[in-house]
């Protein structure tokens, strides 16, 4: 009995840290993902080894395992070392005793041009119905794509909500004096350079179909508004004005896009066409009004302001008209980010010195600081609402972290090389 | 009438400052928070020692945009520093201050861009904004003292572009400021 936990163990080690090799491979600009706190309650799931994986270059059960466990919601349960195909049969009290909730079976076979397909069953085993079941053809290029997909599938089954490991990430990395913009997916395994510059790049901020990002470039000596088409490289001026030109943020429909501008003086809102046309005045205060977002459903803008005294954040409807404020504790409460399903406000606060990620329930009013760090900043939501992106600093050097919307789930995410990574936005669920 | 007099003794001015700077001293480091700034005579003042021009002779346009830099010269005194959570000008850059805008108004066809600069603690975006507080309160000292607006760009780079690196109270003191540049030289 002693014995056999034992060994389970050790291979659950064995099969983890192969799947920790797998992810360090060729990670010289990869940031790599550690879970430094778990939800309470974790699914324990088993995923056995897929028949027919050897046909691939990489495992592919290693991507699907890796996933789940960094979301913080699953525990991986030892499927043993045997290779289990999708139409096997399972006695799922075996199973259950072995201590899994669920468990997603998967075959692999040559499918015509060179392609694989993938069949996979998912038994919940907590809730004893029929087995869920999917089937995805792929080529060897987007295994790590189709990895992310079954994770997903999988995630969407045992927690009713969409899972966010086919989405991608944007933030923007400082090294020895140069820029880099760059696109990732979610486990940060994936980076793709969109910008290199010498001089520094701020605010990303994604499309709602995900297939651009505006920011703000210094490359003219100035802040200057671009948006980014992300399939053809081209860059677009939006707002150059003269003075400052910061923060934009996308209206939900994808066609406009909200602004601070400081032609008239101090930093002020206003919306804009992607195109550089049709500059509307949202609000006017003779104090500073700046970072923008609208929330989900268009109706408002939430804002930081100092025409309180303090830097606080209000909201403001996106037609124009009178400001309310929102924040009310402490001195300083900036960079305003609403869940997807615009319930709750995610901003930073300074907390005795040091600046923190907070959430504010907007129904109730009721506050929660989430991290614990002194410089943390840019909080952005996934688009499942689940976890927060933002950027923190660890030894005077700048990673990314992830903490739970409830405060449970905590992940760093950094990169092996050196220099700074800052400024995250986490996109869309669309992928173009 | 008048203008076109004024212009012509301070490019004449400016060229003679500039012909003496070719052994001068180096740009001086510089200044921190609690050093007043240097205050050398204007740009009409008289302790500059007429030297020799080596190679060929400068056209007025080219003596200017070099007089802006002659260390010898207050135009090349170029940064403004401010305190925490301030954007006052403090009194001890009156003379800074004043030094430019008499160039302005003397030379109506340069521009200037005021570079506003904050410290690294808080949002990036914020710090933007509070940068342009201090862009702008030099451009607004700027045009009290007669300079047309038309000439002056304030913007701000934020915490982006800080001077020192530490997280020291030094380091943010050297990093909150506003720098001037002249057309050509952004």
């Amino acid at each position: 009995m002693d014995i056999q936990g034992r060994d389970s163990m050790i291979k659950h080690f064995r099969w983890l840290l192969a799947a920790c090799l797998f992810v360090a491979h060729g990670a010289w600009a990869q940031l790599t993902v550690e879970i430094t706190g778990a939800g309470a309650n974790r699914i324990p799931v088993a995923i056995a080894n897929f028949a027919g994986e050897g046909l691939l270059p990489q495992a592919l059960t290693g991507i699907v395992r890796a996933d789940l466990e960094r979301s913080g919601l699953f525990k991986l349960v030892d499927p043993g070392p045997a290779q289990v195909a999708e139409n096997a049969a399972v006695d799922l009290t075996q199973w259950k005793e072995r201590g899994a909730d669920a468990l997603a079976l998967a075959s692999i076979v040559p499918a015509p041009g060179g392609r694989y397909e993938i069949r996979m069953r998912l038994y919940d085993i907590a809730r004893q119905g029929k087995p869920d079941g999917m089937i995805f053809v792929f080529a060897s290029a987007t295994m790590r794509e189709t990895g992310h997909r079954i994770a997903d599938f999988i995630y969407e089954k045992l927690t009713g909500e969409k899972g966010v490991f086919s989405t991608r990430i944007a933030y923007v990395s400082k090294s020895a004096g140069r820029y880099e913009l760059k696109v990732d997916d979610a486990d940060g395994q994936n980076p793709r350079i969109a910008l290199r510059s010498t001089e520094p790049i701020i605010s990303p901020a994604w499309s709602p179909d995900g297939t651009r990002l505006a920011y703000v470039s210094f490359q003219a000596k100035k802040p200057i508004i671009y948006v980014h088409s992300l399939a053809t490289g081209v860059q677009t001026v939006v707002a150059n004005f003269k003075g400052s030109n910061s923060a934009p943020a996308w209206a939900p429909d994808g066609k406009r896009l909200a602004v601070v501008l400081t032609k008239d003086g101090s930093s002020q809102l206003y919306t804009i066409n992607v195109d550089g046309s049709g500059l509307t005045r949202v609000a006017s205060s003779s104090a500073i009004d700046t970072e923008p977002q609208f929330s989900p459903d268009g109706a408002h803008i939430y804002f930081t302001s100092d025409r309180g005294g303090s830097p606080q954040i209000y909201r403001v409807p996106s037609g124009g008209g009178n400001a309310e404020r929102v924040t009310f504790e402490g001195g300083y409460n900036v960079t305003p980010r609403l869940s997807p399903d615009g319930k709750t406000l995610a901003y930073v606060t300074r907390n005795g010195g040091r600046f923190q990620i907070a959430v504010m329930d907007l129904a109730t009013r009721q506050t929660q600081i989430l991290t614990e760090s002194s410089r943390d900043e840019s909080p952005s939501f996934a688009p499942n609402g689940r976890m927060i992106l933002y950027a923190s600093e660890i030894g005077g050097r700048g990673v990314l972290s992830a903490v739970s919307a409830d405060g449970r789930v905590k992940q760093k995410l950094s990169g092996s090389a050196g220099g700074d990574v800052r400024e995250p936005a986490w996109g869309p669920f669309n992928q173009p | 009438m008048r203008t076109t007099t004024k212009l012509t003794i301070a490019a004449l001015t400016l060229a003679v400052l500039a012909g003496c700077s070719s052994t001068g001293p180096e740009q001086p480091a510089a200044p921190t928070e609690d050093k007043s700034p240097a205050t050398p005579s204007g740009p009409t003042g008289s302790a500059v020692q007429p030297s020799q021009v080596t190679g060929k002779q400068m056209t007025p346009e080219e003596a200017l945009l070099a007089s802006l830099k002659d260390p010898n010269s207050p135009l090349s005194k170029r940064i403004i520093y401010f305190d925490y959570d301030s954007y006052a000008i403090k009194d001890s850059y009156a003379s800074l201050i004043s030094a430019h805008a008499k160039f302005l108004v003397a030379n109506p066809k340069f521009r200037m861009l005021i570079q506003g600069n904050t410290d690294e603690r808080g949002s990036r975006e914020y710090n933007l904004a509070l940068g342009q507080k201090r862009a702008e309160a030099v451009k607004r000292a700027l045009m009290l003292l007669g300079v047309n607006e038309a000439q002056l760009e304030a913007v701000s780079l934020g915490e982006e572009k800080p001077r020192a690196s530490g997280t020291d109270e030094e380091s943010y003191a050297e990093n909150r400021r506003s720098e001037i540049l002249y057309s050509g030289e952004y």
